[in-house]
Order: structure tokens, then C-alpha cells, then sequence
């Protein structure tokens, strides 16, 4: 098979405990360099953490897998500082067409509305991506990456973990006070430590070919229930870096997935669909199952798990990566403080609990989108194809089809780290949002709201004219970042500069008032992943303490 | 009033952050409904499921019109 993409051979370097003996002892550990794992690691050193990441390989994904990279993962990738690579190599979309037999039934746009810094979605390789995270990791001199460093054996402990880890020169064992387990759906650790994970598992396979060839598609998402060219099956359509294209087929249970791989099988599927005449060659082939399932806890004790290895998806809405990389960014932040002794260890428990209702949802949409394409039952299947009758001609019909649902965040509405709305406000930036993008322009020109924001809690001040800020309200705004979880105020203005040298962001095109239902004094406190934790109408600072407590357990 | 065949499913006091949620909330329950029946089941549940919502609606006409367009193209 054509290969585009040559892999890169990490070097493996003998680990310093086996060099002396001695058992060395960590503050954090990532075990799994995936994008989930790396995403985490990446985090934590940004936030001025030593963090040791361990990967039992040394090499990115082998195959594309993991190829649509949501608009709110490209936003953590950019908290990064790497999200700007994957978007100029990835083939950026926002529209799915939706055909049922030979006819167009539905089509969805995932960014309808204008100036937002990112696309609803990009394609990109699962190897590329990675392959741009190590890089990222490798310029942050307080991590650490050990490739083929195989974790064998982890001894939870009150205060710390214990892993023994075995490389190419032999095994040693080393302590560390937290452990980030990002080691995929099959999770050994996971096993290792006897923790349950529940769901089902779907009775269907499915093949994914990745086929390199001219073509000229439009740069979308296409889904076909039952075509012509693969009768009573779905089939989607993708385009990749590269002119690389994704070709998933539905196949049934009751194939043989080793035969089904054999390019003597694929070639005439994709002929079908393709025509005789294109010319195209096989980079890439994987027949797949798929299960939904989750731990009932991410977190235990010292033990904190993120990605697949905490919960599982059907592909179908890209909710498995991009999941993963928001749950780092929920995580790290938390950890980050208990850490460093400014939150107590429950913040954690949150974790469990806004991750675990972000994978609640992903849970039910990716088994509902499951259940509407692959119908499990006669009648099922009825009225699967009932609305996809009626959706050629009825707008409330086109709102049922669903082949997929793609991955968009959870609203953290429900969370106990939210203060309540005591004010009214329009629109969806409550508590527990995550943040729309917006432009604007600073000292240092265009950019966009969400560049400005992450990584600390900030406080964003509405005004009309910044330069007009009274003496009270800069010097209440420069306390907050005086305490001992620091906000940095930022004064958000139609014209003007702050005075007393506040950060000033001018909303050039009104987005952020729109988006935000701003009027002069609105009050946002947010999150360092980006998150509204509280809203008022106007600036109280022992408001805001309490709020910033309350996002922290330290209420 | 004539048969609404625009998007108008929603739940009372239910606030949805996503276009496709109140759909999927309702295609859920209909599929859930007809969990573990068979066919000859199932075709019975449907046939009193019609025969409530028509109550409900009232308005003859307007069955009159959904009767039509659910018959378009299947005979």
C-alpha cells in the first residue's frame, strides 16, 4: 500500500533508575503519548509542572484513525500553541450532506454563524497530529517523554502510585504522587487495577479505507444511507490531508473482517462507489466494532483517568479524541491547583463530575446516531426510512435524520463549581458554557477572544469607552489579581484603552456583545479551560471571590 | 390550520443548547417504546399511538392532509 506519511522512529534512552539502581520519584506521571495523554502532559507544563509521560512505543498512531478534530479541540490545541499547524495541514469543513438512496435528504453547516476564529472541523491523521503534539512537548523543558517505557504493574497508594515499568534494558519501578492515565479503550491499567468500565458493545462492523486520489469533492462531509453502490449499508465519505480521503462502509455482523481487508475486497467496493475509471490507490484498511461505555469514576485516589481509556463512543459524531482532549483540559487546570496546594483534593471529584456528564452526552448522542443508522429492530428500521422519506420535502422530517451528531461541548450547566445566575442575561454563555469565539483587537492588533483567555482564571469588565474607567473600579479590578488564586482583569471595550495598564480587548464587530448579552458593568469570570463560571450585571469584587471559591472548593 | 410540517418539537420547561436535541430526545422515545415487541406488536402500538395523537390534534382536516402525505409514495 502507497504510504504519505513516513514515521517517525522516536528514540527510546535508557531511564536514570536503571543507570544507578535507584527508584526515582515524580510529581506527575501520563502514561500513554496519544493525543489525550500529550494533551494533558503538554498542559501541565505550560502551567510550570515537571511532568514524566510514558509511552509504550516509539512511533505516532499507526494508521489515520482518529481523523476529525472538532472546533472546541482545535481551541485547547490552540491553548497549546499547536492548533495553528493541525488547522494549515488539515482540510477545514463545516458542511455534511446527508444523501438517502440517490437523492440529497439533509445537510448540516457546523459553524453557522460568522467570526469564529476556528472551523466546525478538521480532517487530519491521527498520526499527523500527534506527530505535531510531540513536537509541542519536546520544546518544554520540564517534560519529559519515555518511549517504549511499558507500564507492567501500578500499586495505588494513599499519597502516591507505584508503577513498575519495563523498556528494551530491563524493568525498574518508580513512585509518583499523581498518575494520568491516558492508555486507550483497552486501558490496561484500567485492568491492572480491576476498576470496572459499563456500556454494550454494538453488533456491527465497519470498514474504513483511506484512498489516495485526485478527486474534486467539495471539502465536506458526505453520508449515504443504503446507495446504490452499497445496498441497505451507510457509507461516508471524507476528505483528509494529503489527498487522502476517508471511506467508511457499513458491513453487517456477519462478515469475516480478515477477508473484508483484503484489497481483493475493498477495491471492488470502492470501484462501486467510485467508478471503474478513477484512479486510486489503498493507503490504509481496518474493519472495526465499536463500543459506548464509561467508569462510573474518572478519578480515584491518586489515579486519574482521561480519553477512551475513562470512556468509550461509536465514531459516529467524532466524540472519542475530541472528548479526550477536553477532558484534559478540565482536568489539568484542577490538578494544577491541588498540586500546588491552593485547592483541596475534591476539586477533583468535579472532574469526575463534568467529564462524566460530558460523557454521558456523547454517550447518547453517538448511541442515538447508532441506533439511526444501524436500525436494530423491523420496526426500527420503519421509521428510520419514514424520515428519510419525508425529509426530501419536510423541514421537521430533515431535523430527524441523524448520521451523526457531531462532536460539539457539553454546556457544564448542572456543575457544583457554577455560581447561579442572580441576573438576567440572554442568549448561552451561562454558567458551565464554554466560551464563543469572538474577534477583537488588542495592543498587539487582530486576534480573537478566545486567544486571549485560558491557562488562569479571568475576569472579563465590560464598558463602552475604557478609557473613561473611574479610579475605583481599576483599583478593584488590579486587587483581584492580587489573591491567592489570581484573576487577571480584562476590561472589554467598544473604543479606548484602560488606564492603569488593565489588558484592554476592543470588540471590533460587536460579537462579544452579542454573544455575551454585554451591557456596561457585565461581569465575567472564567475559567482557566474557558468556561463561564459566573456572571453578573455589575462589578462586586467580594462577588467574584466568592465565585472563584466556589470554582475551586474552596468555599 | 394547515398540517405544520416545520421543525416544532420541543418539552416544556426543557432549555436546549443544540438545534438536533429536542428531535432526538422525541426519536428516542418512539424507538424506546417499541423495545422488545414484535412486529405484529409493535404495528399494534402504532396503531393506537396514531389514533391518540389524533384525538389530540382535533382538527379532521389536518389528519386529512398528513393521511395524504404519508400515503404519497409508498403505493
Amino acid at each position: 500500500m502507497l504510504s504519505t506519511f513516513q514515521y517517525p522512529k522516536f528514540e527510546y534512552v535508557r531511564p536514570p533508575e536503571l543507570a544507578s539502581q535507584g527508584e526515582g520519584h515524580y510529581p506527575v506521571t501520563v502514561v500513554g503519548a496519544g493525543p489525550v495523554g500529550l494533551t494533558a502532559a503538554i498542559d501541565l507544563a505550560q502551567q510550570g509542572q515537571q511532568v514524566l509521560l510514558l509511552d509504550n512505543d516509539d512511533t505516532v498512531s499507526i494508521g489515520s484513525r482518529g481523523v476529525c478534530y472538532a472546533k472546541r479541540a482545535l481551541e485547547v490545541l490552540d491553548r497549546l500553541e499547536c492548533g495553528e499547524e493541525m488547522v494549515q495541514k488539515g482540510v477545514s469543513w463545516n458542511v455534511g450532506r446527508t444523501f438517502f438512496r440517490n437523492e440529497e435528504v439533509f445537510s448540516f453547516n457546523l459553524c453557522p454563524e460568522p467570526d469564529h476564529h476556528r472551523p466546525g472541523m478538521i480532517n487530519l491523521q491521527q498520526y499527523y497530529l500527534e506527530d505535531y503534539l510531540v513536537k509541542r512537548a519536546r520544546q518544554l523543558p520540564n517534560l519529559e517523554i519515555r518511549f517504549r517505557n511499558n507500564v507492567i504493574a501500578v500499586a495505588p497508594g494513599e499519597d502516591r502510585a507505584s508503577l513498575r515499568v519495563e523498556t528494551p534494558d530491563g524493568a525498574y519501578t518508580l513512585t509518583t504522587d499523581w498518575l494520568v492515565v491516558a492508555d486507550g479503550a483497552r486501558s490496561p491499567i484500567r485492568h491492572m487495577l480491576g476498576l470496572d468500565v459499563e456500556g454494550k458493545i454494538f453488533m456491527d462492523r465497519f470498514l474504513i479505507a483511506d484512498v489516495v486520489m485526485k478527486a474534486d469533492f467539495p471539502t465536506e462531509r458526505w453520508f449515504w444511507f443504503d446507495p446504490p453502490f452499497h445496498p441497505n449499508q451507510s457509507v461516508l465519505l471524507h476528505r483528509q490531508a494529503d489527498n487522502v480521503w476517508r471511506i467508511d462502509f457499513q458491513l453487517g455482523w456477519n462478515v469475516d473482517p480478515e477477508e473484508e481487508k483484503k484489497p481483493e475486497h475493498v477495491i471492488p467496493r470502492i470501484k462501486a462507489m467510485l467508478g471503474e475509471e478513477r484512479e486510486f490507490e489503498l493507503e490504509w484498511v481496518s474493519v472495526y466494532t465499536f463500543q459506548c461505555r464509561r467508569m462510573n469514576r474518572f478519578n480515584h485516589g491518586r489515579v486519574l483517568f482521561v480519553g477512551d481509556a475513562a470512556h468509550q463512543v461509536s465514531p459516529f459524531g467524532a466524540r472519542g479524541a475530541n472528548s479526550g482532549i477536553q477532558d484534559a483540559d478540565n482536568l489539568v487546570w484542577k490538578l494544577k491547583l491541588v498540586i500546588d496546594g491552593k485547592a483541596p483534593a475534591r476539586l477533583l471529584d468535579s472532574y469526575t463530575d463534568e467529564r462524566g456528564f460530558a460523557a454521558d452526552e456523547n454517550l447518547m448522542n453517538s448511541t442515538r446516531s447508532t441506533d439511526f443508522i444501524t436500525p436494530k429492530s423491523a420496526v426500527s428500521k420503519t421509521f428510520r426510512n419514514a424520515v428519510l422519506d419525508l425529509a426530501e420535502h419536510y423541514p421537521f422530517a430533515r431535523a430527524l435524520v441523524n448520521s451523526g451528531r457531531l462532536s460539539v461541548p457539553s454546556v457544564l450547566a448542572e456543575s457544583s463549581l457554577n455560581t447561579p445566575d442572580a441576573d438576567d442575561f440572554a442568549g448561552n454563555m451561562v454558567p458551565g458554557a464554554p466560551m464563543d469565539d469572538a474577534p477583537i483587537e488588542t495592543a498587539g492588533g487582530q486576534t480573537w477572544l478566545l486567544q486571549a483567555l485560558g491557562n488562569r482564571f479571568r475576569l472579563l469588565y465590560a464598558v463602552q469607552d475604557a478609557a473613561t474607567l473611574d479610579a475605583a473600579t481599576v483599583a478593584a479590578l488590579r486587587e483581584l489579581a492580587g489573591g491567592a488564586i489570581a484573576v487577571e482583569p480584562i476590561v472589554v471595550a467598544e473604543r479606548g484603552v484602560a488606564p492603569g495598564a488593565l489588558k484592554t480587548l476592543i470588540d471590533t464587530k460587536g460579537r462579544i456583545r452579542e454573544r455575551y448579552d454585554l451591557h456596561p458593568g457585565t461581569t465575567y469570570l472564567v475559567r482557566p479551560d474557558q468556561h463561564v463560571a459566573a456572571r453578573w450585571r455589575e462589578l462586586e469584587p467580594t462577588k467574584v471571590r466568592a465565585a472563584v471559591a466556589r470554582a475551586t472548593c474552596n468555599a | 390550520m394547515p398540517l405544520n410540517t416545520q421543525v416544532n418539537l420541543h418539552e416544556p420547561g426543557k432549555r436546549y443548547f443544540r438545534a438536533f436535541s429536542p428531535g432526538d430526545d422525541f426519536y428516542e422515545a418512539l424507538i424506546a417504546t417499541h423495545r422488545d415487541l414484535t412486529d405484529e406488536q409493535s404495528a399494534m402500538v402504532n396503531a393506537k399511538l396514531i389514533l391518540l395523537l389524533a384525538n389530540h390534534i382535533g382538527d379532521i382536516s389536518v389528519l386529512r392532509e398528513a393521511m395524504k402525505i404519508a400515503r404519497d409514495g409508498v403505493a
